[in-house]
């Protein structure tokens, strides 16, 4: 039986499917995206992938499809991105899934930077989508599936070989609307041989109101390639935000990822990440600061599909109130993909008795000249470390905010452009501020 | 008035009674040397008189300064001028000792109303006291404590009591663990804050860190109280006859 959530989901498609972007080939593609959806239905508990987080139950209605935004959504838009305002970044803004030019800087790209809004881009069936939009990372997950059904917009990126982006690349995505909706966003990184570059996404709304957002990057890093990619997750306090990164890794290539998450009501982060050439290094962080009764899910899939791969994850949840985290990860190590070495931790700090964290870490190995472990930990703030703060004279207040920001600090601080670590910590601090009324 | 009073003290840990009626008093100026046998409640004193929580007052009283020391958060009391050396300093992972330091001294000024100090004075201060102590600038961009041996860890603490110039000095048995160069180098920290408003209190199981750092009262404490007391050569006399005496006279 179809919960009232399916149902709406496919009268949706039902009406929508005929206006969506993009041609035949395209229409086809979400034909067959939302047949896979409507077979499976909204993952529940007993989906093993879902186990924590389960969205049948946690999604009670399915919002109608975002309008394209009016004057007043893009007004309300207009401060989003704001944390990162000083680093000099290249704003790309979509309000309500839909790409806002007044709100983006185009001009003047650097040499090797092309920029497209999605929905132009799958509308004149552009190359660069045929032949690789949904091709990074395949993968049959029910929330890609609806995604490819229903999306939009988004950013459509491409940096040539060897291109160098002084300048990161700050994709914001802000819900405007006043009235509770959803919205579907795609974007395609292709970061060619050689190619460098930040690139940050941001989602952020409202708080009072129900909005719902799923969104999902592919990101492509050449052989060679630099990559650095934060998403910050402060979406409203109502929000059900459910995002998918698919990466996939060149040769000698490296990917530092940090998901830095304080906002939203229920938020997914599902990382698929491939190594597909020998030799590349990944990183992969999350960073939770959540409270209430938040719920934030960062799940990970690693997969070293070739020899020679490195590849360290961290997760760092903070969770005060009744909040809850869960953390999955999975590193599979294919055969033959010797040399590999990957090592995986989660760890939690409780700063009150009623939050509730889930670390469920998994390796499938099948080499035998392979590196590979996890480690979880779970507790309060060390109560010796704090008198030891306050003995030289820093108050309570203070020695857990900076115990807390020390604890957070070690995901954040992998990435490379000192603004953003900058703009990261002032955020983690701004949520400690908050804490306290 | 003494700087430190000390009056009657019971504490207890766990219902264990660890202090049994310890008096002491401290004038500024002076400094005490606390010598005793293992669990005769050395570091429970050194504990107590900074704040730990675990530890209960059942009685008696202290007083820093004319005030109500026990009835002061940990961190009030080193803005009052209270500074303990631990035993085993704590390592604190993500925080250098930049920011750690710059936080506590900025944190003590507030609290005395006193403007905070600004980067570049806090940064001269820093080196010259870095310098003296023999600990490379290098190690202070590094978190606190976070891979450093026993004796740089002393000395990290000798760092912190420098900078923050405190009236009253505990050292936990600081010299445990330290070879004879890095307990010169503890004592010179130690000595230069000698002065006639400031006062140490220095707890010890041996008698060689008083070669360096001369006291001017010596008590032994056993069992929880303070059983005898007098001047620098009553722990010569230890050293030579060691606690024995002490220990069954006290049972």
């Amino acid at each position: 039986m179809k919960t009232a959530a399916e149902t709406a989901l496919a009268e949706a498609f039902a009406a929508v499917r005929a206006k969506l972007p993009g041609d035949r080939r395209i229409a086809e593609r979400r034909a067959a995206a939302f047949e896979a959806f409507d077979a499976l239905g909204l993952p529940h508990r007993r989906v093993e992938e879902w186990k924590y987080t389960d969205l049948r139950a946690l999604i009670r209605e399915a919002k109608p499809l975002a309008a394209a935004p009016d004057a007043q959504a893009k007004r309300r838009a207009k401060g989003a991105g704001a944390l990162l305002a000083g680093i000099g970044a290249r704003r790309i803004t979509f309000v309500d899934g839909a790409f806002v030019a007044e709100l983006s800087d185009l001009v003047a790209l650097e040499p090797g930077l092309s920029i497209a809004p999605m929905a132009k881009a799958l509308a004149e069936s552009d190359p660069l989508v045929a032949s690789r939009l949904g091709a990074i990372v395949p993968t049959d997950d029910v929330a890609v599936a609806l995604n490819t059904a229903f999306m939009g917009d988004g950013a459509l990126v491409r940096i040539d070989r060897d291109a160098r982006l002084e300048r990161p690349l700050h994709l914001v995505f802000a819900f405007g609307s006043d009235t509770a909706s959803a919205t579907f966003t795609r974007s395609l990184v292709v970061a060619e041989e050689g190619a460098q570059a930040t690139l940050i996404e941001s989602h952020e709304g409202p708080d009072g109101i129900d909005y719902q957002v799923n969104t999902a990057l592919e990101l492509f890093v050449g052989d060679r390639a630099h990559v650095d990619h934060v998403k910050i997750g402060i979406e409203g306090a109502r929000a059900i935000h459910v995002s998918t990164l698919m990466a996939s890794i060149g040769a000698h290539a490296r990917l530092r990822d940090l998901v830095f998450t304080t906002g939203g009501a229920l938020v997914r982060n599902q990382l698929f990440v491939r190594f597909a050439g020998e030799g590349a290094t990944l990183a992969l962080n999350g960073a939770n600061l959540i409270k209430g009764r938040q719920h934030v899910d960062n799940t990970l899939v690693v997969d070293h599909a070739v020899p020679g791969g490195f590849s360290r994850e961290l997760n760092k949840s903070v969770l005060d109130g009744e909040s809850r985290s869960v953390f999955q990860g999975k590193i599979i190590v294919r055969p033959g993909a010797q040399k590999t070495d990957g090592k995986m931790m989660a760890q939690a700090l409780l700063l009150s008795e009623n939050a509730e964290a889930d670390n469920k870490p998994e390796l499938e190995i099948f080499a035998d000249d392979v590196q590979c472990g996890h480690g979880a930990t779970a507790g309060a703030l060390d109560q010796n470390l704090l008198f030891y703060l306050k003995a030289r004279g820093i108050p309570q207040a203070e020695a857990e905010a900076l115990l807390i920001q020390a604890f957070v600090g070690e995901a954040i601080e992998t990435l490379e452009h000192e603004g953003v670590k900058d703009a990261l910590m002032g955020a983690a601090a701004e949520w400690l501020g908050s804490r306290k009324q | 008035m003494p700087m430190l009073e000390v009056e009657n003290l019971h504490v207890e840990i766990e219902g264990r009674k660890i202090l049994e009626g310890l008096s002491l008093a401290v004038n500024a100026g002076e400094i005490h040397a606390i010598m005793g046998p293992n669990g005769s409640g050395k570091s429970t004193l050194a504990y107590v008189l900074a704040g730990k929580q675990e530890y209960e007052v059942t009685q008696g009283r202290v007083l820093f300064e004319g005030e109500d020391m026990l009835a002061m958060e940990p961190d009030e009391r080193a803005a009052k001028g209270l500074f303990l050396a631990f035993q085993y300093p704590l390592e604190i992972p993500g925080v250098t000792g930049m920011n750690f330091l710059r936080t506590a001294i900025n944190a003590q000024r507030k609290k005395r109303g006193e403007p905070e100090l600004a980067i570049p004075d806090f940064m001269k201060r820093l080196r010259e006291v870095a310098k003296r102590l023999g600990i490379e600038p290098e190690m202070l961009r590094r978190a606190v404590n976070v891979g450093f041996s026993g004796g740089e860890k002393k000395r990290n603490e000798i760092l912190q009591m420098a900078l923050l110039e405190p009236k009253l000095c505990v050292l936990d048995e600081t010299d445990s663990g330290l070879d004879i160069d890095a307990l010169k180098i503890v004592a010179d920290g130690v000595n230069r804050l000698r002065s006639p408003d400031r006062a140490s209190i220095v707890i010890t199981h041996y008698q060689r860190l008083l070669n360096y750092i001369v006291p001017d009262v010596v008590h032994v404490l056993s069992k929880g109280r303070i059983v005898k007391t007098g001047g620098k050569d009553l722990a010569l006399e230890l050293e030579a006859r060691g606690y024995t005496e002490y220990q069954t006279e006290a049972a």
